[in-house]
């Protein structure tokens, strides 16, 4: 209930792994990973499209070898080393993990997996902790949106994006079976098993099944402490955090198949977990005791094909039902015990047409469709109907590529009973977004980008129907960004230097009808959703890749990222009176700056890594006061394994330290992180 | 073997490097107050006043402000420089405070306590463990404090009552519980006997409407008196009688003031007239309340006074210079008892620090102050 926007980044800043065959619609042909031995082979899965419509603004992306290095659990591990990016994180393996592009706020970002929408169509957060990265093979972040015109409307919609891939089949040369066996296990009582199987079934068609079982008490030593001014210790508190344990399971598998200039994916998806919800460390309160239960499962499907050589159809659908239990069994609070269910179903239609070898056209239609029950006292039981259409156009001249689009989204909602402000909603907004791009034909010149989009977010059901604080009158949280940058990139200069790649974006936000609860009523905590907020965003990310070839047969790389934001809140003109006001105040949890350092060195099976993170200082709320300060933070994680060859399969042997330095710190106010933790992980490939 | 020595430590060279740099980030220094001086020298028979700041739910930002008569100044944050050692200060929503004898009183919800302050120095005397802890009155040698965390049952259909607990002042220890209704709020103590105004706020949309009454020497529950759903304030007028206030229930029914009268057992009037916070100040009941300005009437935007003697609304806008415009949020009043100047605290959006607002007692504004987040209570010392 905290205004808590953040944005994002605008660096291209690409993975040291040799960028290939981008701009076919995501369907990347990897390298040779690093973690596998050489009897692996990638299966590879066509690769379609037309390279004229593709997309021009290359995303940040972090790839499965380079992923590995990074002693990341989740993807929300993974995408703090994204420029631009702030990751909320209430800490543990459990916690909730939600993600902020560039100062817009959580529910700007679109997610996506295996290139279908992932929603929430109640409060609109997507909790990126519970993306293992046990089974992903790329992570990418699109700021504005994928330049690319073929893709499903909703693609368009969001202000910024994540991609999150699953893992492709992979065998051996000459086998129709592969599989991994996982075994991670360290410190907060971590187990944590997994098993794939890939299996081909014909020449043209392969299938993953992939199960994970994720145990942690998620206990941890933490520890309080603050000095007097003249150095002495004021109070210094040590306790261990209780009721962050988690129990998941995941379940998933997937088909995928060629056809005659075509491919096609079907996948289905199962997640059941139980957590604590650690809570705020408080006073007198060293322990909570609420309880989560989730169920999510989803179907999806995907099928595109090439007809005569310049018409290209894809169509998607998926189903999605989620389940929630919260239970609050403190005694001494209000019992709460609140059961959630999310329905969703999704249909996209999309076409590409190329009239000439310049100049690509492409539309879009989707349906969606969302309810949502429960069993809270005075509940309206929202749906929601939302067409989405699209327009885009790709042209390209040259070096100079342009990609516009024009997206029509409109909305219907519905309550029963009916609700005091009117039981039907409807919205129609267009958003337009463009984006340039000019290419150097000599590589030694920087390629340079600019794009400007407008995109909205809808209230969420909480915001609009939530027993007592939902406000039905609420309009959309628009959006407009602007970006400017460049991305220079070399490679083989030097014997030692096999690639240099930096790249600099300077953006600005505009985000206006702000969604942000204010209180309303006779002196209770009594709060109303509310159109009040404006908040002017100016960043500027940067991005340094390299690689490096070292003597005796030693690679290097190294990946380093920076973000400055300027995020102000403009909300209350008149809340300017003194050092405490609002006005002009850098935005909740938004830091000035904050920067990212991964590298990594490579030696025939050993593998040695280091990662830094450094989060600078930040206020809680836009009332910049010391009372509300909370201090920079800064981890730094390393981590060998050793990869070797058993017969004929492969023994990866793992083992990552995180917060080296043991530092307490929090990331949101009375939620402390973990300090110096461990793990372990055995990794069997056959 | 030599080079993957060399290979090793290359790799742990920048480790230890930038760890150098990790381990020297400052520890964090207890708050230390900001001093102001909105107002001006009094000389009046009191030494200032205490103003509590709620804070968030969650935000642990309860913190403590003191303003002193005798040259004006403000004194924002007080608790952690007079308590440098207690772990997490103040804590999480302090809900109520008063001063007894030479001791400050103060409630704080969701930390579970209730902490004892010396009046003149704030440095702490005690603390006294009470789960969801709401509201504080007193009698005699005794404190007593309202608390939604009464015993479990097992039962399928389970709601909780409330208690009232009883702490012994000298011995900072509670000597007894007492069980009312649901989610008591406001308490006070009139002629021996204790009432305790029921809200019934976990049971949405099914509120409590009742007065629970006990008696105070024995800690027994006498009954319970129906007066209206969802009550919060109560307090005892010079005459006996108990001015109570509901908050309603958000939609159909408005925010009421209650007169009941204890002798007769009977609810003498009712007033529709909306209330937030309210202060006795001898014969007259200065009420606020406020949602903020987008309410389509505005109506529930009051500055009221009762006459308790007359049971009668005998100003409705005691502001009188037009500066009600500037507070966003009206959330608690207190009148000074010795130069009846008024003093409304402004929660403004709940979340950023609020403001005290005095007025003169012909309600022209004096000055205004920065406070920290949600401030509520006054007490004068």
């Amino acid at each position: 209930m905290r205004f808590t926007p953040n944005s994002i980044l605008s660096i291209t800043v690409v993975s040291v792994l040799p960028l290939c065959a981008i701009g076919a619609q995501g369907q990347v042909i990897m390298p040779q990973p690093a973690d596998s031995a050489a009897t692996e082979m990638l299966h590879e899965v066509t690769v379609t499209g037309s390279r004229h419509s593709g997309e021009v603004v290359r995303p940040q992306t972090l790839r499965d070898g380079y992923l590995a290095t990074l002693n990341a659990h989740s993807v929300a591990d993974a995408v703090r080393y994204f420029a631009g990016v702030q990751l909320k994180d209430y800490g543990g393996v459990g916690g909730i993990k939600t993600l902020d592009i560039r100062s817009m706020g959580t529910n700007h970002m679109g997610v996506f997996y295996d290139g279908l929408p992932v929603g929430n169509a109640q409060n609109g957060q997507v909790d990126l902790g519970r993306f293992s990265l046990d089974n992903i093979e790329e992570i990418a972040l699109y700021n504005g949106q994928k330049s690319a015109i073929f893709q499903p409307a909703r693609d368009f919609a969001s202000s910024g994006s994540i991609y999150i891939r699953s893992r492709r089949p992979r065998f051996p040369s000459g086998r129709n079976t592969a599989g991994t066996v996982v075994f991670r296990t360290g410190s907060f009582g971590l187990l944590n098993p997994s098993l794939r199987i890939d299996r081909r079934i014909s020449r043209q068609v392969s299938a993953t099944f992939n199960v994970e079982y994720t145990y942690s008490t998620g206990r941890y030593r933490f520890r309080y402490s603050k000095y007097l001014p003249d150095g002495r210790i004021a109070w210094d508190t040590t306790a261990v955090r209780r009721n962050g344990d988690i129990r998941a399971l995941r379940a998933e598998a997937s088909v995928f198949g060629n056809v005659d200039k075509g491919s096609w994916m079907a996948k289905a998806y199962y997640y059941n977990s139980e957590r604590g919800i650690p809570g705020a460390i408080v006073n007198n309160v060293w322990k909570n005791s609420q309880r989560q239960w989730d169920r999510n499962f989803f179907v999806q499907g995907r099928f595109r094909r090439e007809y005569g050589g310049n018409v290209e159809i894809m169509v998607n659908g998926k189903y999605a039902r989620d389940h929630m239990r919260y239970l609050n069994p403190d005694t001494t609070l209000m019992l709460i015990d609140n059961t959630f269910d999310q329905n969703e179903l999704y249909l996209s239609a999309t076409a590409r047409y190329s009239p000439f070898r310049f100049w690509d056209i492409a539309v879009a239609a989707d349906w969606q469709y969302n309810t949502l029950d429960s069993d809270m006292a005075l509940f309206v039981f929202p749906s929601r109907h939302q067409l989405l259409g699209s327009v885009a156009t790709a042209l390209n001249f040259g070096g100079l590529r342009l990609r516009a689009s024009l997206l029509a989204n409109s909305i219907h909602d519905r309550t029963r009973p009916s609700s005091s402000a009117g039981s039907r909603r409807h919205f129609l907004k267009f958003t337009p977004a463009v984006f340039v791009t000019w290419i150097p034909q000599k590589s030694i010149l920087p390629e340079v980008r600019c794009y400007w989009k407008k995109a909205f977010r809808m209230p969420t059901f909480n915001d609009l129907y939530y027993t007592d604080i939902g406000n039905a009158s609420l309009d959309p949280e628009t959006c407009t960004q602007f970006d400017i940058g460049a991305t220079w990139r070399v490679e083989n200069i030097a014997t030692l230097l096999a690639m240099l790649e930096f790249s600099a974006d300077a953006y600005y936000n505009h985000i206006v009808d702000k969604i942000i609860a204010v209180p309303k009523g006779n002196g209770q905590y009594r709060w109303m959703m509310m159109n009040l907020g404006l908040v002017k965003i100016r960043g500027v990310d940067l991005g340094i890749t390299t690689m490096l070839n070292l003597p005796a047969e030693i690679t290097g790389r190294m990946r380093l990222t920076y973000t400055w934001q300027s995020a102000l809140d403009y909300s209350d003109p008149t809340d300017c009176r003194d050092d405490a006001g609002t006005y002009k105040g850098q935005i909740a949890y938004i830091p000035r700056h904050a920067a990212a350092v991964a590298a990594g060195l490579q030696w025939h099976g050993v593998d040695i890594n280091y990662s830094w993170i450094y989060t600078g200082q930040r206020w809680d709320n836009s009332s910049n006061i010391p009372e509300n300060h909370i201090q920079p933070w800064y981890t730094s994680d390393i981590s060998a394994a050793y990869s070797f060859g058993l017969g004929n399969t492969m023994l990866r042997i793992s083992l990552e330290i995180n917060n080296l330095a043991d530092q307490q710190y929090e990331v949101i106010r009375n939620y402390p992180m973990p300090g110096r933790n461990y793990k372990v992980i055995a990794q069997w490939n056959f | 073997m030599e080079l993957l020595k060399k290979f090793v430590l290359a790799g742990i060279a920048p480790v230890l490097a930038l760890s150098a740099f990790v381990s020297c980030r400052d520890g964090e220094q207890i708050i230390l107050p900001e001093e102001e001086h909105p107002g001006e020298t009094q000389r009046i028979q009191l030494t200032g006043f205490y103003l509590l700041n709620e804070g968030n739910m969650g935000s642990n930002k309860s913190s403590l402000d003191r303003y002193s008569f005798a040259d004006g100044s403000y004194l924002r944050n007080i608790y952690a420089q007079a308590n440098p050692d207690v772990p997490k200060e103040l804590g999480d929503v302090g809900n109520d405070m008063a001063a007894y004898g030479s001791k400050l009183w103060v409630v704080v919800n969701c930390s579970n306590k209730v902490e004892v302050l010396d009046l003149k120095t704030a440095r702490r005397l005690g603390q006294i463990d009470i789960p969801n802890c709401r509201y504080i009155a007193f009698d005699g040698r005794y404190a007593y404090v309202t608390s939604y965390a009464g015993p479990v049952e097992i039962n399928p259909d389970y709601r909780q009552r409330g208690f009232v607990a009883r702490i012994d002042t000298a011995t900072m220890q509670e000597t007894a519980r007492v069980e009312v209704g649901f989610q008591p709020d406001g308490i006070a103590v009139c002629d021996g006997m204790i009432y305790v105004a029921n809200s019934g706020g976990y049971m949405v949309p099914n509120y409590e409407n009742t007065v629970s009454v006990i008696d105070a020497s024995e800690m027994r529950f006498v009954g319970n008196v129906e007066i209206g759903i969802n009550l919060a304030l109560i307090a005892a007028d010079s005459g006996g009688r108990l001015w109570i206030s509901s908050r309603g229930d958000y939609f159909d029914t408005p925010s009421r003031l209650y007169v009941y009268d204890p002798a007769t057992r009977t609810v003498l009037k009712s007033f529709d007239h909306p209330v937030g916070d309210f202060f006795m100040a001898g014969d007259s009941l200065y009420t606020v309340s406020g949602a903020i300005g987008y309410s389509a009437d505005g109506k529930d935007r009051q500055f009221a006074i009762f006459d308790t003697r007359r049971l009668e609304c005998v100003n409705t806008g005691f502001i009188t210079d037009g500066t009600e415009k500037d507070i966003t949020v009206p959330y608690g009043i207190a009148v000074n008892p010795v130069s009846k100047e008024i003093y409304i605290t402004d929660a403004r959006n709940y979340v950023n620090p609020g403001y005290l607002h005095c007025y003169s007692p012909e309600g022209v504004r004096k000055w205004s102050q920065r406070t920290g987040d949600i401030p509520s209570k006054i007490v004068f010392y």
